[in-house]
This record gives structure tokens, C-alpha cells and sequence, in this order.
């Protein structure tokens, strides 16, 4: 009766991304990265630091935020924004996590690659 | 009227309290037909595990006995599996009969779920659920010497395995994740769960992958990921629920992952209804008892045609393990706009965790001590405004009262005999004491009494009486803390991390008051390197708390793409490598080929999921990795010597290549350089590397300390012999006393300066014992460490963790 909108997509497994780690998820519209957080939370944004595009999939992930491997810029998974002194921010695409699988809301990607 | 007919599928906790319900508010409305697929009637299944451990029995748990039914006139038909629903008939189906109905409702519960794996289907393999598992278990453990493997090391699992325990089986918890509970708790306390239970003795094992099952005719093993694999009678599989939904998806009803009812708990038929774990509403799965009893209310009122409408309230939980306290309430998962208020008593073995959100208490985790757990409940659900008490509201209900919320005020209203240090027996009015005989430091008064010179977790306190007698007076210590997650220094958490035999960074972290629950980016990699060099062969190794240089194995460049460099002894390379080299610059399109300073070579520009690949091909012309991205040993640089030099006096570029591997693979707490002159002209440059040996006539010289980056150095000299086996001995010894003694990110030279040179000297040069227990104890961590982590990496079943999870360029083109 009710189907799941189209603009979900299974990603893969919750446990292909390591504990406090990270993978990597490659659209048109630029690398996202995908975050699994000690609590098993998964938060997906943009891999690109807001500072000089350093690869946040790359940061040391703790509670729910991940420090920027190249100038220490940390970022909070669930808005995207820069904590702290530091100012920017990267999208967010929302996501959920199902019988162990990983799902994407690629609605934002779409509306990218439509534009 | 008509009596109506009501079918209820399902005799479980959640139909039997709508029957209650439904009888005290209109008693005969219905003629009642209860079908149930286990052979009995409603029991209190959440007491199953006071069943197992042997505390109740079933008769003691039994909710709605024979003469209830009776009296109800319910016509009870246990046993009886429904397998369909005709909605179109109105019958409901079983293997013996079809029954009529005007109403039906649904409460089938859930599911456990078995994971998919080889063997599950064995005898002695069996979910968590109801009493037939129940007594299952207990048949079990009554054969001496029974081994149990518990799978789940969440709610459910650790109160089988502790039941089991009781009962005598060997248990084995085994559990996916990096932590016990991880849903409730933070490593931390997961940590402090975990050790409570193996001293229960019930053995656990964290971040293990069951990869099947074994046995013949009956379960025999488990047979984990890594190649663990663990004897057992019984296998309890208690990985999570979900939602029985068959006969209701095959109904054609509305099912997401759950029955999909309204708020009146009417399905997509107006003619059914469902409640308990079985339904889905507003999106929400549920698992507790609270708001399935909520549900059952809800549900007698519309069977009665009475408004009502159901709204899932905050529930909170115990772990129902004797002797072992634990309690949760309400939504204690991190999150923006979220504050949390951690406290530890390590001494009590007490863990606090609140969760706060606009001045609101949203959750609490506590373990140990959970005398206040309803009371925290009672904010949560009453959503009181806490700003009033937040300064104190994690020492709970007894500390609010009318007293000041000021902590230095509380620390002020404190009387003399209050106890500050606990490791010591400390009370406040001895502080008091020293201060007014002078003590006006940290250091003196910790010199003078003893607090806060063991676990350190008092010394806030220690320093609010110092602040609080002295006032202006007092200047606050300017001890640096290690990060902001701590009040400690890197020495002091060095210090105890040795002498509190501190082995994981959850133990770290619990037992020396952590503030955050995993720490930051800034903590997280020197407790790994701290733990490593002191415990190597207990300690594992921590990937995600590496900076990823060192998680991937290479250096990252500006632009996201890595650096490779292979490791060439002692500077010298042969034209067999340098072909591999050649070979894979052309494969894998190096941008740029560079000879380093180290005296090798440098490939910039990799792809990250090139990397497996290109150290498979290095591998398999004899190279490995060269750590040119780690805290640990980089280079040693060499010149030609006696080898080819007509001013040589010792074989250098052998000295070089000993020592490179030999000490190859450690990890230190800032990157080491060594080099090795083979004479005074010093072309190796040795005399300003970490380590640099400058060969002479009638031996070796030994500098250490040198620097030749952002400052610059030359090695002081630390020894002068006339052996190379010497000069080995005492540069191995010097290198293991910087990896235990130095904190993280000094290099040598800083170090050997905090320290003084005399006593690097009087420790690696002049006391040869002690020189020699070093040396050993460098060589029991190079028996982990001194491997190659290209060939670890490049294994064909890890590459795949290299490339993206997903490539969805291919989909969005379309
Ligand atoms: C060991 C254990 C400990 C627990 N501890 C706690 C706790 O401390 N706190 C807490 O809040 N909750 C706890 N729970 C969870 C709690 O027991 C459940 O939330 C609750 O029992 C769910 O009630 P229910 O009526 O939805 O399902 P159930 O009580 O499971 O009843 C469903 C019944 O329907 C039957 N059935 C299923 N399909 C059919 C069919 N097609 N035909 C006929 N019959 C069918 C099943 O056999 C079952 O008897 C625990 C559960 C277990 C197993
Ligand atoms: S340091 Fe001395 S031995 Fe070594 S190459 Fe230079 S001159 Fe020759
Ligand atoms: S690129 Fe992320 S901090 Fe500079």
C-alpha cells in the first residue's frame, strides 16, 4: 500500500563502515561521506571541509562530530556546521539505518544533478 | 444488542491487558475467542530471566490463570497457530478450524531474530523469547561442565547469560559491537558493565563477527570471523526482534515494518485492530512494556466506542541482572542542540550520563547507583525546567533541597570531615590544614596530604578548597590539561595508566573521569599510542583513533590523494626495486616521483583505492612499507663508509641497515630519524637527527637529541663505546625509554630537555640492567609491531574497504 518515496537508496551494510570511522559514498555532485558514530548513529554529509576541501571521511570521528584531517576543523555530523571559532558548513543528506542496511535520501543529489 | 464476536490473535502481554481492560469497562460486550501459539495463557514475559537464573518460577509469573479465563468466558484456544486472515470472509484460519469474527485484533508480537549464518538451524541453537526457550536453557545448564554462547551482548543477551551463569554453564557473551549495550551506554560505561560481569564470571568478547555455527547433529562450536572459536552446548541468539507480521502482510492490511495503526489502534481495516510489538505507529517500532500497556487502553476504548487516542510516552529501563544496577529513560543518543553531563566515581564504580536539551532532562543513563533513576525519570517525563539545578542536578534529588546550586558554594558548605580524596581518605578540613601552614599550590597540598596524588579525579575538588580558603589569593594550577576532555596532563595519565594497569581507552576513560564520552581527536591518538607501548600485548590497536596518515598507511596529501614511500634500508636500493617502483609509477599514473631527504623515494599523487594494489605489487619485489607517514621509525640515513669511502672507518651503511631493521615498525611518540656517518665529515648528516651515530677510529659516537626542522639542533652527545654491539644496545634502550617515558608528540630533543641528559645517560648508559630490561621490552613490542602493514592491507578481502562504499554516478546519469 505505502512504497518507500524513490529517492531512498540502500547504500550497503551499517557494519561496512567501521565503528567511529567512516566511508565514502561517490555521486555526480562530489563525494559523500558517510559516518558511523560510537552509538551506531550514521550521518551522511558532503566530504568536502568547508576550509580547503579536505576529505572529512578522512577525520577522526568522536561523539558526533569529526575533525577535519587536514587543519583540524570540526564539524558537527547532524547540521553540518563548523563548531567552535571556526565558521562554515557542509550539506547534510539524511539517512536511515534498517535491519542492518544503510539507506540514503538522494533527494538533495538529485535536485544537484538536475541543476 | 447483538453480542459481538472479538478474535485476538495472539495471548501475549499486550491482548491481555486490552482483555482487563476491556472487561472492567464493559464487562459481556464480546464474546471473546483468545488464539495463542505457545500452549499457555498470558504470562509475565519480562520475568523470564528471573525464571532462568532460578529467582521465580513460571507459576510465579503467571498473569491470567485457567480460572480467569473462566470467568471471563473467554474461549481459550492455545496452541493453535492462526496462519491466515480472510478479511473478505471475516475468518480467521487455523490448521483445525476457521472462527468468525466482527472484531479481530492483532497481537502477535515479535519475532526474534536468527542471523543468517551457516549452522543456525542446529539443535541446541535457540532464540530468547518465551517459556519453551526458557526451559530449553535450564535443561541445558543442569548437565555439569555446559558451555553457553550467548550472541547479543544487548538487554536481552546479558540477561540470558547471566541466568545461565547462575545456573552454572561456562557463558560466553559474544557481541558485534565495540562495547556492551552501545544503544544505552558509552564505551566507558560499557566498559565498567563489562567488567562487572566477568567478575561474575562471564567471559566477554566484544566486536565479534559469528561467522557460523558449528556442529554435527547438534550444535558443537562457534566459529568466529577472526578464527575464534568457542565450544558450546547451546547458542542463544539474542540479536534483536522484529515485528510478526505474516498474517498481516498476507492479509493485504498495511505494514511498513510494523502493522500500521491509527492512533485508535484501528489497522487499515476499520474492523481491526493491533497492538503491541507487532505495530508500527507514527513511524515507531516498540520494545518495552510502558507503551504497549498504553496501546491496550487505547484499543479497549475503541472496541467499546469510546474516543481515546494513543500517544507513546518515554519509557526507561533496567538491566534485570542481580546485583549489577542499571538504568535508562528516555532518548540518550547524541545530537545537535544536546548537552551531556557525565560523572564517574571510579573508586564506587559509578557512571552517571544525563542528556540535556533546551534546559530539559531527556535522558539518563546510570550504572551503579540508581537510588535516583525515578527520579531522573520524573524530570524526563514531566519535562521540568532544570536550568535552576543544572550545576548540581547529577548528584540527584538529595542535593537540590533550598541549598545553593554554586558548586564552590556546595564545596564551601562542605564539612570539615567531608571526604575530597578518595583513594587516600582525604577529608576537607586536613586541606584546610596544610593550606593554612602554607600549602597554596596544588602540588604542596597533594606534597603535604596525599589528595589527589592516585586517581587524580578529585583534583577539581582539591582545587576548589584551595580557591575557596584562599580566595583572591589563590592563582589556579597551571597545569596543563591534556586536552579538554580531561583536567589531567599527559604525564599524569601516564603515569597512571602504568600504575593503574589501564589496558583499553574505555578504561582510561572510566577510571580517570573522562568528561566527554570517546574523547576528541586531540586525546584519542596519544591514549592509543600510550596504551600500545605500555601494554603491547594486551593492548589492540585502535584504527579510528589514528590520524589517517597512520590509519591509511600513507600521507595524505592537499588534495585528498596519498604519498607512498617504500622502505629502502639503510638508503640503499638495488635495480630490481627500482624497476618495481618504475613499473608501478607507470601503472598507476604517479603524477610525481621524488627522491626525499631520507635518501628514497617518494610516489605522490595515489589514488586511495589504488593503494592496496600498488603495496601488493611493491610486496612483491621485496619492499615494504616505509612508515614516511608515522610516529614512529622513519629513516636511517647512512653514508657509503668502509665500504667505498677512503676516509671510512666503520661499516656505516651496515651499522644503517642493522639498526633500520631492528627498530622498524615501532611506534614512538613523535617520528624518529636516525643517521650514520661513516666518519667526522659526517655526510649523513647525523649530527642532527633524533639518533645519529658518527663513526671514528676507535669506535662509535652516539648523539641523540638533534633537531632539523621548524628548529634546529645538534645531537648532545649520550655515549661513546667501541662496539657496534653496543652501540645498538644502547640506541634500542634510548629509543624504548623516549617511547614510555615522553609524552605524545615530543620529539626526542624536547623530551631529552624536560628530562635532562644526565638522566637519559644514567638510565641507557651507565646501568646496564636496566639498559638490558629496556632492550627486552622493546623486543616483546616488536614481536607485534615489526610487521609490515602494506602486506596486512593489500590482503585481496580487505581492499574492498579501501574504495567507496557506493558509486552512484552510474544511477544519477540516467
Ligand atoms: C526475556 C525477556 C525480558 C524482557 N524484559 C523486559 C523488561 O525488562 N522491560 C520491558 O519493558 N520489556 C521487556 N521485554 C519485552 C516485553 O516482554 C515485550 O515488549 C512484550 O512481551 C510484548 O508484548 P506483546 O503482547 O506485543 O507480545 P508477546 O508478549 O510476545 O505476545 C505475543 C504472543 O503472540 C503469539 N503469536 C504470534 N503469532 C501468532 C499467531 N499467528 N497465532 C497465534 N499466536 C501467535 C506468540 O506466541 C506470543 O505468545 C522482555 C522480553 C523478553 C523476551
Ligand atoms: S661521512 Fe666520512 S665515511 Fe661517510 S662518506 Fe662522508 S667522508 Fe666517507
Ligand atoms: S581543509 Fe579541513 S580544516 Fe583545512
Amino acid at each position: 500500500m505505502t512504497q518507500a518515496p524513490s529517492s531512498w537508496i540502500d547504500i550497503g551494510a551499517l557494519s561496512d563502515i567501521p565503528l567511529r570511522g567512516a566511508r565514502v559514498v561517490r555521486t555526480q555532485g562530489g563525494c559523500i561521506a558517510l559516518f558511523r558514530t560510537v552509538g551506531d548513529q550514521v550521518f551522511a554529509i558532503d566530504d568536502r571541509c568547508p576550509h580547503k576541501g579536505g576529505p572529512l571521511s578522512e577525520g577522526i570521528v568522536h561523539g558526533t562530530r569529526v575533525t577535519c584531517p587536514l587543519h583540524n576543523l570540526v564539524l558537527d555530523l547532524e547540521t553540518g556546521l563548523a563548531l567552535g571559532e571556526d565558521a562554515g558548513s557542509v550539506a547534510t543528506h539524511p539517512t536511515r539505518v534498517e535491519d542492518g542496511r544503510i539507506w540514503l535520501d538522494a533527494a538533495l543529489l538529485e535536485k544537484r544533478s538536475a541543476a | 444488542m447483538m453480542v459481538q464476536k472479538l478474535v485476538v490473535i495472539g495471548a501475549g502481554m499486550a491482548s491481555g491487558r486490552v482483555l482487563e481492560h476491556l472487561f472492567e469497562d464493559m464487562p459481556g460486550a464480546y464474546d471473546v475467542t483468545l488464539f495463542g501459539a505457545e500452549p499457555r495463557g498470558n504470562y509475565n514475559r519480562i520475568m523470564l530471566s528471573p525464571v532462568l537464573s532460578g529467582e521465580k518460577t513460571y507459576e510465579d509469573i503467571v498473569t491470567h490463570d485457567a480460572g480467569w479465563y473462566a470467568a471471563h468466558h473467554v474461549t481459550c484456544r492455545f496452541g493453535e497457530t492462526i496462519t491466515k486472515i480472510d478479511r473478505a470472509r471475516k475468518v480467521v484460519i487455523s490448521a483445525k478450524a476457521e472462527t468468525p469474527y466482527d472484531k479481530l485484533l492483532i497481537a502477535t508480537g515479535s519475532a526474534p531474530f536468527m542471523i543468517p549464518i551457516a549452522g543456525r538451524d542446529l539443535p541446541g541453537v535457540m532464540p530468547y523469547r518465551d517459556l519453551d526457550d526458557t526451559n530449553a536453557m535450564v535443561a541445558a545448564a543442569s548437565r555439569p561442565g555446559a558451555r553457553a554462547v550467548v550472541i547479543g551482548g544487548g538487554l536481552l543477551g546479558l540477561e540470558a547469560a547471566a541466568g545461565l551463569r547462575l545456573r552454572g554453564m561456562e557463558v560466553v557473551v559474544l557481541h558485534l559491537m565495540g562495547h556492551l549495550m552501545e544503544r544505552q551506554l558509552d564505551p566507558a560505561a560499557g566498559y565498567l558493565l563489562q567488567k562487572d560481569l566477568e567478575r561474575r564470571g562471564i567471559k566477554v568478547h566484544c566486536k565479534a563477527q559469528t561467522k557460523a555455527i558449528l556442529g554435527n547433529g547438534h550444535v558443537e562450536a562457534v566459529l568466529l570471523d577472526d578464527g575464534t572459536i568457542y565450544d558450546a552446548d547451546i547458542v542463544v541468539m539474542a540479536v534483536g526482534i522484529r515485528p510478526e507480521t505474516r498474517i498481516a502482510t498476507d492479509a493485504h492490511l498495511e505494514v511498513e515494518r510494523g502493522i500500521v495503526v491509527s492512533d485508535q489502534m484501528v489497522t487499515s481495516d476499520p474492523d481491526i485492530l493491533a497492538v503491541g510489538e507487532c505495530v508500527q505507529h507514527n513511524g515507531q517500532l516498540f520494545g518495552l512494556v510502558a507503551p504497549l500497556y498504553d496501546m491496550a487502553k487505547v484499543a479497549a476504548k475503541t472496541l467499546t466506542a469510546e474516543a481515546a487516542a494513543f500517544r507513546p510516552q518515554q519509557t526507561s529501563t533496567k538491566l534485570k541482572v542481580t546485583g549489577v544496577d542499571l538504568f535508562s529513560a528516555g532518548d540518550f543518543a547524541e545530537g545537535d542542540g544536546r548537552e551531556e553531563i557525565v560523572f564517574r566515581d571510579p573508586s564506587r564504580g559509578v557512571y552517571k550520563r544525563l542528556v540535556l536539551q533546551d534546559n530539559r532532562l531527556i535522558g539518563a543513563v546510570i550504572y551503579g547507583d540508581t537510588a535516583d533513576g525515578n527520579w531522573f525519570f520524573g524530570l524526563i517525563k514531566d519535562q521540568t525546567n532544570i536550568a535552576d539545578m543544572r550545576e548540581t542536578l547529577i548528584f540527584g534529588p538529595s542535593y537540590q533541597g533550598g541549598a545553593s546550586t554554586d558548586p564552590m558554594a556546595a564545596v564551601a558548605a562542605l564539612p570539615p570531615e567531608a571526604e575530597i580524596c578518595g583513594c587516600n581518605g582525604v577529608c576537607k578540613g586536613k586541606i584546610t590544614e596544610a593550606i593554612a601552614g602554607g600549602a597554596i599550590t596544588l602540588d604542596a597540598v597533594r606534597a603535604k596530604t596525599k589528595a589527589s596524588s592516585s586517581c587524580g579525579t578529585c583534583t577539581g575538588l582539591v582545587e576548589q578548597v584551595l580557591a575557596v580558603t584562599l580566595g583572591d589569593a589563590y592563582a589556579a594550577s597551571t597545569v596543563k590539561p591534556m586536552c579538554p576532555c580531561t583536567d589531567l596532563a599527559h604525564e599524569d595519565v601516564r603515569r597512571l595508566i602504568k600504575t593503574r594497569a589501564l589496558k583499553s581507552i574505555p578504561a582510561v576513560m572510566q577510571e580517570l573521569g573522562w568528561k566527554t564520552s570517546c574523547g576528541c581527536h586531540s586525546c584519542r591518538p596519544a591514549l592509543n599510542f600510550y596504551l600500545l607501548a605500555d601494554w603491547p600485548l594486551e593492548y589492540q590497536d585502535d584504527r579510528q583513533s589514528r590520524f589517517v596518515n597512520e590509519r591509511n598507511h600513507a600521507n595524505i596529501q592537499k588534495d585528498g590523494t596519498y604519498s607512498v614511500v617504500p622502505r629502502m634500508w639503510g638508503g640503499v636500493t638495488s635495480a630490481r626495486e627500482l624497476r618495481a617502483i618504475a613499473d608501478a609509477a607507470d601503472k598507476y599514473d604517479v603524477p610525481m616521483v621524488k627522491v626525499t631527504g631520507g635518501q628514497r623515494i617518494d610516489l605522490l599523487g595515489v589514488k586511495k583505492e589504488d593503494l592496496p594494489a600498488m603495496w601488493a605489487d611493491l610486496n612483491a619485489a621485496g619492499m615494504v612499507s616505509g612508515h614516511a607517514y608515522s610516529k614512529g621509525l622513519r629513516t636511517v640515513k647512512t653514508c657509503v663508509g668502509t665500504e667505498f669511502c677512503r676516509f671510512g672507518t666503520q661499516d656505516s651503511t651496515g651499522l644503517g641497515i642493522k639498526l633500520e631493521k631492528l627498530l622498524w615498525g615501532s611506534w614512538t611518540p613523535h617520528k624518529v630519524k636516525l643517521g650514520v656517518s661513516g666518519c667526522p665529515r659526517n655526510c649523513a648528516e647525523a649530527t642532527c637527527k633524533d639518533v645519529g651515530v658518527v663513526c671514528v677510529d676507535s669506535g662509535y659516537e652516539i648523539g641523540v637529541a638533534g633537531a632539523a626542522g621548524m628548529e634546529v639542533k645538534a645531537t648532545e652527545l649520550l655515549a661513546k663505546v667501541t662496539t657496534e654491539a653496543e652501540t645498538i644496545e644502547i640506541i634500542t634502550a634510548f629509543i624504548q625509554l623516549y617511547r614510555e617515558n615522553a609524552r605524545y608528540l615530543d620529539r626526542p630533543w624536547k623530551w631529552v630537555a624536560k628530562v635532562g641528559l644526565p638522566w637519559v645517560q644514567a638510565t641507557v648508559v651507565e646501568d646496564s640492567a636496566t639498559r638490558r630490561a629496556l632492550v627486552e621490552r622493546f623486543d616483546v613490542s616488536q614481536s607485534v609491531y615489526r610487521k609490515d602493514p602494506w602486506t596486512e592491507h593489500a590482503r585481496p578481502e580487505e581492499r574492498a574497504a579501501w574504495a567507496p562504499l557506493a558509486d552512484l554516478t552510474l544511477e544519477a546519469a540516467e
